[in-house]
């Protein structure tokens, strides 16, 4: 699965508040999400961004609360990837388990700039950098989230798992 | 193979002699549990999944505690789509409104969630229960989902760090404190991924209410959980109260650890985290000059009769600065219930605070006391990221209850000692 779209980038320990405030959790509909996602970092965002771009951050991204919203938000606005140097334990989970591709990468997350033009292959975890010209590997998915990625989330990996097992 | 403490209960979970840092493994649920903000999502899950009947009723609940009682219309819809869910399946463990409580100060208190369980919550602060000695874990509504489906979910093994604290703990120094030091001490990821274990001759003193206090900011250093051998002080606080059978857990002397941290805490001063990261954190002399509008006492991270009783200390014959609201809010309705026999409610009364029904409410900047841009406050919740607590130029300071109880008084922020010896 390939991704070229622009950089969107944010510093260290973007919180779940950042990413979806709690006022708008009032709701769980990705639309909704969608319009408020980053808000309380850049009142623009979801006006300047078009679909498939990426969002680059520092370490910890997706910190602090575990609202399955946040990555919700982040796949509504159709922003097509997330790349970090590293991120929160929950919120790592939770984009596995909707289907929201992310990569750790250090070395990208403190060179590629806020408005580079990226194409990277979530399979083999190639980011190059098309305004500098300049390629970073990322950190290979584990065996157990590729199989994730490959039944297309948790929710059908379980139905799976079900039908195998001969369950009810 | 010696054991940590989050090793030996995993490996129990999944009917292993041994389980080391990195495995993957899939454990059995002792007891797993929504609110009204991840509930919906994971009732969607749960019947995408196939889910007809939740894997044992007894072992889950469904707690309205976030934005309830209701605050606005989308959240009465939400609250709706749990009591539906938790009627539908004939859950006991439904909390309405007069009977619930904030999650994280409910469950322990009814005996549903107990020492040696693994437990997942679709809440970050699930790892509260690791005061207990449980294996308790915040995920996300898709794994909540899949879990009220197979009662099962998959860990990856975490590395342990252990947490060494030595010395007197001064007068005002609690749970809160202690944590909040841990915390900047390491920093907000200091411990992501990781199991920490709290220890130590401190600890081994610490009441069960500021153990809890330090197991539920776990996940604000980034940890997975955020344990605490069990004890006799565990032991008296569950054997009345347990609904299941328990089992103690204790860590190998000889159990590898990824890192050992000891502190002396001997001259500790109360500990305030400042905006906008829990890692902020700083004693509270030298933020002394910092005027606050808002003090709120409560949420799951000190919403217990203790800390109610150590702010009323602080109020009791005293007024909440004339600028300022005191926003108090038991944990639970036992909580209520305690803090009324003790006349704790007259003396937040008699203070000029407000006291409000059991809610996570304004934490998380839900209601019952939203900042207003420029506003500060001082708050014994969990998180001071930005806009946590309402607009985007708020700002929170956390601390304990007695530092929090103190500012109310002063108007600003306050070493609990300014005020008692006024």
């Amino acid at each position: 699965m390939s991704i070229r779209g622009k950089i969107w980038k944010f510093g260290n320990d973007v919180d779940t508040d950042v990413i979806i405030p709690a006022r708008y959790l009032n709701t769980s509909d990705p639309k909704e999400l969608a319009h408020h996602c980053m808000e309380d970092a850049d009142p623009d965002f979801t006006r300047k961004i078009r679909p498939g771009d990426v969002i680059l951050a520092g370490k910890n991204f997706g910190c602090g609360s575990s609202r399955e919203h946040a990555p919700i938000a982040i796949k509504g606005a159709r922003v097509a990837l997330v790349i970090a140097e590293s991120f929160a334990r929950i919120f790592y989970r939770n984009a596995f388990n909707i289907g929201l591709p992310i990569l750790e990468s250090a070395q990208a997350a403190a060179e590629i700039r806020e408005g580079d033009d990226v194409e990277v292959d979530i399979e083999t975890g190639v980011i190059v950098d098309h305004t500098t010209q300049k390629r970073y590997q990322a950190k290979p998915i584990p065996p157990f989230m590729r199989e994730l990625l490959t039944a297309g989330g948790l929710v059908p990996y379980v139905r799976r798992q079900r039908q195998r097992a001969g369950g009810r | 193979m010696p054991m940590t403490m989050s090793e030996k209960i995993l490996a129990a979970h999944c009917d292993r002699s041994h389980v080391k840092p990195g495995d993957l493994i899939e454990a059995r649920l002792d007891f797993v549990f929504a609110n009204d903000i991840t509930a919906p999502m994971s009732i969607r899950v749960f019947k995408d999944a196939g889910g007809e009947r939740v894997f044992d009723p007894q072992r889950v609940a469904m707690i309205p505690d976030h934005f309830v009682p209701n605050k606005d219309i989308p959240s009465a819809m939400q609250a709706k789509e749990l009591r539906d869910f938790a009627l539908a399946q004939k859950l006991p463990h439904y909390f309405e409104v007069g009977r619930m409580g904030i999650e994280h100060v409910l469950l322990p208190e009814q005996g549903l969630v107990l020492p040696g369980d693994v437990i997942i919550g679709a809440d970050s602060h699930t790892c509260t229960y690791g005061a207990l000695g449980a294996f308790a874990t915040g995920v996300g509504s898709t794994d909540l989902g899949a879990a009220l489906v197979t009662g099962k979910t998959w860990f990856r093994v975490p590395e342990s760090m252990r947490f060494v604290y030595r010395g007197k703990r001064g007068a005002w120094i609690g749970g809160k404190d202690l944590i909040l030091y841990t915390i900047g001490r390491i920093g907000v990821d200091g411990a992501r991924y990781k199991a920490m274990e709290f220890t130590g001759p401190v600890i081994d003193r610490l009441p069960m209410s500021d153990r809890f206090t330090m197991s539920n900011m776990a996940i604000e250093a980034g940890a997975k959980v955020g344990l605490i051998a069990p004890d006799a002080i565990t032991e008296a606080y569950v054997k009345s109260r347990a609904k299941r059978l328990y089992t103690f857990y204790r860590p190998d002397p000889d159990a590898a650890y990824e890192a050992v941290h000891e502190w002396d805490i001997s001259g500790l001063e109360p500990q305030v985290a400042c905006p906008h990261l829990p890692e902020n954190v700083r004693g509270v002399s030298e933020l002394r000059d910092i005027r606050i509008d808002q003090t709120v006492i409560g949420s799951c991270t000190n919403g217990r009769i203790e800390d109610l009783r150590i702010a009323a200390s602080l109020l009791k014959g005293r007024k909440v600065a004339p600028h300022v609201r005191c926003i108090v809010i038991p944990g639970t309705p036992d909580v209520c219930r305690q803090a009324l026999a003790e006349g704790l409610y007259q003396t937040f009364m008699d203070a000029e605070a407000v006291i409000s029904t059991p809610s996570c409410g304004p934490c998380l900047g839900g209601y019952m006391g939203i900042l207003a841009a420029g506003e500060r406050a001082v708050s014994t919740t969990n998180r001071n990221f930005v806009g946590r607590m309402g607009h985007v130029q708020s700002e929170v300071y956390l601390a304990s209850p007695a530092v929090a109880a103190a500012s109310a008084v002063a108007g600003r922020i306050a070493h609990p000692d300014d005020v008692s010896s006024i």
